[in-house]
């Protein structure tokens, strides 16, 4: 697996630390309860197909990246910085 | 057909031409009073002792597959209990107390070997959490050593005890834990179970699990739709997806670990051992061949193949323990899938939906658990209530905050 870092470009997977499903990114308010924590904390969608993630470039430029991957067969369908995804999210 | 030494030397001087099958291949029934979900390890040792403790034996196990397929044909096939955490170290305890029986219940070679497993320290610390897990699994009423430097020179003189970064301090010694031929297992299993009338249906996928008005009603196969008192989810590396037919979401992803295997050598190493600095665990199987396995890959995958960069990391490891090792030639590199769950410990239980049982989240620790996953289950299933070796496994633990994280790493899936 390499992972085209949408600042450093083409890289090999060493340089990258896997953080798990971009949901994380979202964290409910403080006062959401004890369901959206309980779901934000533990529950995962695990799906067969495309899987929306976050990876840390650790030993390149150290920006967080959200990921679409398909976890079948190991193909980026699309890298982003975490900071412009969540900016557009929103 | 029963197996004996006599049978085997009758057969031999018989040209070997009596042998037969060892289990049916039926066509699925309309309806059954349970289905399992899943031909593996845990849904094979389910459905026996489903039929041979709990007497229930109108079964059928669907394997969308042939039977061992998945994860129960895929490990490095270590059996041990030492586990430090309440709810973990019982339970494990347990199982493994069923694999010392195992094959004279079976009447199966599963080659279960108790060539004992040992944890390596590298540090004062390390010793020090050594001690105290084995304090535990003395308590537990399982075995456990402490062994010193000279312990570990006299019994493993192949190692590299003065390793500069990481030189050996001692290790925890665990004379019964051990090995076991993996798909003897399931093997054994499938046919301890169809010879109690349990139907084996292979290449049947459920492709949908029907529920109404809260009860569950059957499954809906690649071969028809099969009805059922009670539905049994075993299916773990895809545990996720066979749950969400019936709606249900879990605390789980599927990650991939990889596991290697060298050419066949003479004996070398006789216990199964792990290093302390790296994740590299080792033993010799009986045709000679060094299984060893690390770290998973850490990003989620239902590839069934690994990376090469994993490949490359336990290859270090192991050389950092054992540099003997480094001219044995490669053979084979594969890659299971499995369920890690959010505390690292596994869940068997009932779920909102009457007749639909749960048992996946298996992590690392799927193989050694296979008896005792099976019995606790079929006691789940048939009595309704949990078996008391495996009664703090339930689903709402990741609601309730009453995690089961014997590494302490928290909901990070990939790190336990």
């Amino acid at each position: 697996m390499r992972i085209t870092c949408p600042i450093c470009g083409d890289r090999d997977l060493r340089e990258f630390h896997y953080r798990g499903a971009a949901k994380l990114m979202h964290r409910p308010a403080p006062d959401a309860g004890d369901e959206a924590f309980y779901d934000y904390v533990h529950i995962r969608e695990n799906p067969p197909g495309l899987n929306r993630e976050l990876w840390f470039h650790e030993l390149g430029c150290r920006a967080w990246l959200v990921a679409e991957r398909d976890v079948t067969s190991h193909e980026f369908k699309s890298v982003e910085l975490a900071a412009e995804a969540k900016r557009g999210a929103k | 057909m029963r197996y004996s030494a006599l049978g085997v030397f009758w057969h031999g001087l018989t040209g070997n031409k009596g042998w037969k099958p060892v289990w049916r291949n039926p066509d699925p029934k309309p309806h059954y009073d349970v289905v399992i979900i899943g031909g593996g390890g845990h849904g094979l040792s389910t459905a026996y002792y489903l039929a041979e403790r709990y007497g229930i034996r109108n079964v059928a196990v669907l394997e969308k597959g042939y039977l061992g397929s998945g994860s129960i044909g895929r490990n490095t096939t270590i059996v041990r209990a030492n586990y430090m955490l309440e709810g973990n170290s019982q339970f494990y305890s347990h199982s493994l107390k069923l694999w010392e029986n195992l094959e004279a219940e079976l009447n199966y070679n599963v080659m279960h070997s108790q060539r004992g497993q040992v944890m390596l320290g590298h540090s004062d610390g390390q010793m020090d959490m050594l001690a105290r897990r084995g304090n535990m699994m003395r308590m537990q009423g399982d075995d456990a050593v402490l062994w010193g430097r000279e312990d570990v020179r006299k019994h493993l003189p192949y190692i590299d005890h003065e390793n500069a970064r990481f030189p050996v301090y001692g290790g925890l010694m665990h004379w019964r834990g051990g090995t076991a031929r993996h798909d003897a297992v399931a093997w054994g299993y499938a046919r301890g179970a169809d010879m109690r009338g349990v139907d084996l249906i292979q290449n049947c996928e459920v492709t949908g699990i029907r529920v109404e008005g809260g009860v569950v009603r059957g499954v809906d196969t690649t071969r028809g739709h099969i009805g059922a008192g009670k539905v049994a989810l075993t299916a773990a590396g895809r545990s996720s997806q066979v749950a969400a037919m019936a709606g249900l979401r879990l605390p789980i992803e599927s990650h991939v670990l990889q596991a290697f295997v060298t050419e066949g050598l003479k004996p070398v190493i006789p216990h199964v051992v792990s290093f302390g600095m790296g994740h590299f665990y080792i033993s010799q199987s009986d045709k000679g061949g060094l299984v060893f396995g690390g770290d998973l890959d850490m990003y989620n995958s239902y590839a069934q193949r690994g990376n090469l960069p994993m490949v490359e990391h336990v290859a270090e490891a192991g050389m950092a323990l054992m540099p003997m090792i480094g001219k044995a030639k490669m053979l084979r590199s594969w890659g299971g899938v499995m369920d890690m769950s959010m505390d690292g410990s596994p869940i068997i239980d009932k779920t909102d939906i009457a007749g639909l049982f749960l048992n996946c989240g298996w992590c690392y620790g799927g193989f050694k658990a296979v008896p005792g996953s099976g019995d606790a289950f079929a006691h789940l299933i048939a009595s309704g209530n949990h078996h008391p070796a495996a009664d703090k496994f339930l689903l709402s633990r990741f609601r309730t905050g009453h995690v089961i994280d014997e590494t302490g790493n928290g909901a990070t899936p990939n790190l336990h």
